[in-house]
């Protein structure tokens, strides 16, 4: 390994477990990511993708194993320890907030502060009004700023929830399937705004969806039963033959 | 836009003119109106509390009355040591054959330490409490239920220790508050505006708080704990900081209640007077600050008419009330008032 890919390092899950009451969801399971990469992880379902989101962000504990986020051990650290690291996670189901507005909803994401007493104050602060503005007009929104997020439409919500997790200023984004439950066209519009983003976040992105996996052009992991099974690009996972048979073995 | 109809205009100026009518009610309302009506404010300072807790931070808690009964004892025990020749004991002290006056009650004869207590002691234990509770992530019918055993396990401890909190007939015959005499003319009036000034401050801190960044919090929080906590806060803060400004709320209410019904006892602050207040919130309507008040005055306006004919029948009459309101009206009264502005 080069130098500069060791500076450029950004997450390492590093052997990690997680064992319920043995059943192993992951299992000796290892990958990186660099700095500003966009990366894909498919699997059957159970193959361990939402469980290895949940490692990383701190909701389950390895029982053996560890995440290294900028070299550090975060295995251990509280949720919102990890979030302060610059680590940010899109939920499978929506996760807005139904009765603030759509604008509420990101200025509590895009809040740098979030001490219980830094929040007796009105309004929001002009730099973080700036962040939020600039995360609208990326996700498309900024029409619907004043509605309700309950309001939005189910495309809508995920977008909104997509915004949240960048207007936190995260430097990795866990994308917990973020196409679920859209059409084609919605599912490319989804695909555009990743790819918008940039090469100044690191985005991890669990779907289903082959054809969105495609549009996003990033490099492809696959899970299978909590194990790490392949890496490549697309082409080189679609003509893999193991992979092929994991996926229809499933189906069949 | 349209000119206002006068419908709107009458709907704005509404709380004004009910603002203008409770400051002149003591030229107008009987002594014993007047302090039924003071009663009921007091209650209604408490309800603003639930709203906080119940409506904007999805916390249900059926135990305000142990941080009434704080408040209320706090200042009875005041009052007792207050009218009390030095060195001598309380008369109930007396008669359950007590010699000696316990050490914490001493302190009580200052009046700064009977108003720190009112307000501090109810914050200390509620946010103790809260954090106790939220810190281990549980919420939700666990919650209710937990504060309701504490409502049981305070008014039993008080029925408990007879000799030194009056037991079952709790602390009665007060006769002055900070040197004048509670029946001396001018008085109760000015016990009445107190109250009234202390609702009215209590309404504008509750609705200036949930207008605050930390009020929407306090909502992100009962919306989507989770998602709050994934977007690195952390909620248990929040819940307690509004469980102790209610539980706050809740104990200036219990102190001014004390002065004007001149007693406090453990059948005002047990299970079932808890259960009551959240059903004041309740009817009135549990996101609505201004229909907490309404509720909280209206359930006991209508309690205390009842209630004297019948006794029996009000317990049954509130929970069909209840049942009615929260089939029918889940806004409460609050809610009939906005569907018919919309």
């Amino acid at each position: 390994m080069s130098s500069s890919a060791v500076a450029d390092l950004l997450l390492s899950v590093d052997g990690v477990t997680i064992d319920y009451s043995g059943f192993k969801a992951l299992d000796n399971f290892s990958m990186t990511l660099q700095r500003g990469e966009t990366r894909v992880v498919i699997g059957p379902n159970g193959a361990g993708k939402s469980t290895l989101c949940d490692t990383i962000i701190g909701r389950v504990r390895p029982s053996s194993g560890r995440v290294l986020f900028r070299g550090e051990d975060i295995s251990g650290l509280p949720e919102q320890a990890i979030v302060g690291r610059g680590i940010c996670r899109k939920f499978q189901a929506p996760g807005v907030l139904p009765t603030l507005s759509v604008r509420n909803n990101l200025a509590l994401a895009a809040r740098k502060d979030r001490r219980w007493w830094k929040s007796m104050g009105l309004g929001i602060p002009a730099a973080e009004r700036a962040t939020i503005d600039e995360v609208l007009e990326t996700i498309g929104l900024a029409e619907r700023a004043g509605d309700e997020a309950g309001a939005l439409s189910h495309g809508e919500k995920q977008w909104l929830e997509i915004g949240m997790v960048v207007a936190t200023g995260a430097e990795l984004l866990l994308l917990d399937e973020p196409t679920a439950g859209m059409g084609p066209a919605e599912t490319s519009r989804t695909a555009q705004l990743i790819l918008g983003l940039g090469a100044s976040r690191t985005v991890l992105v669990i779907d289903h969806d082959m054809s969105f996996v495609e549009q996003l052009q990033a490099s492809v992991t696959v899970m299978h039963q909590g194990k790490f099974l392949k890496q490549g690009s697309i082409a080189e996972i679609r003509a893999d033959a193991e992979v092929a048979a994991v996926y229809l073995g499933h189906a069949a | 836009m349209s000119d206002p109809t006068l419908l709107q205009r009458v709907s704005k100026a509404l709380p004004w003119l009910l603002l203008v009518l409770a400051i002149v009610a003591p030229f107008a309302l009987s002594a014993y109106d007047l302090n039924l009506l003071a009663r009921f404010m007091a209650m209604a300072i408490l309800a603003l509390g639930i709203v906080l807790i119940w409506g904007h931070g999805g916390i249900l808690s059926l135990g305000q009355g142990v941080f009434f009964g704080i408040g209320g004892y706090a200042i009875a025990m005041h009052m007792k040591m207050a009218d009390l020749p030095e060195g001598e004991l309380p008369d109930f002290m007396l008669w359950s054959g007590q010699e000696s006056l316990p050490f914490w009650w001493a302190p009580f004869a200052s009046p700064t330490f009977a108003i720190a207590a009112i307000l501090f002691v109810p914050v200390l234990v509620g946010s103790l409490f809260a954090w106790a509770v939220f810190h281990r992530r549980v919420g939700g019918t666990y919650f209710a239920l937990i504060t309701q055993a504490l409502a049981l396990a305070f008014a039993t401890l008080i029925i408990s220790r007879q000799d030194v909190t009056g037991g079952f007939n709790g602390l009665t015959d007060f006769y002055g508050i900070f040197g004048v005499g509670l029946s001396s003319p001018g008085v109760p009036a000015a016990l009445y505006w107190l109250t009234l000034a202390l609702l009215v401050a209590s309404y504008c801190g509750v609705r200036l708080l949930l207008a605050s960044r930390f009020g929407m919090l306090l909502r992100a929080a009962r919306d989507g704990e989770n998602r709050i906590r994934f977007l690195g806060y952390n909620p248990t803060p929040f819940k307690v900081v509004a469980f102790a400004i209610a539980a706050m709320l809740a104990g200036i209410a219990g102190a001014l209640f004390t002065l004007h019904a001149g007693v406090v006892s453990p059948a005002l602050i047990g299970v079932v007077p808890s259960i009551e207040m959240v059903v004041w919130v309740a009817i009135g309507g549990r996101y609505s600050l201004a229909g907490a008040i309404v509720g909280a005055l209206l359930v006991n306006i209508a309690r205390d008419a009842v209630s004297s004919a019948f006794p029996e029948l009000w317990l049954y009459l509130m929970g069909l009330l209840f049942i009615l309101v929260v089939t029918l009206l889940p806004n409460g009264l609050a809610g009939l008032v906005a569907s018919k502005r919309a």
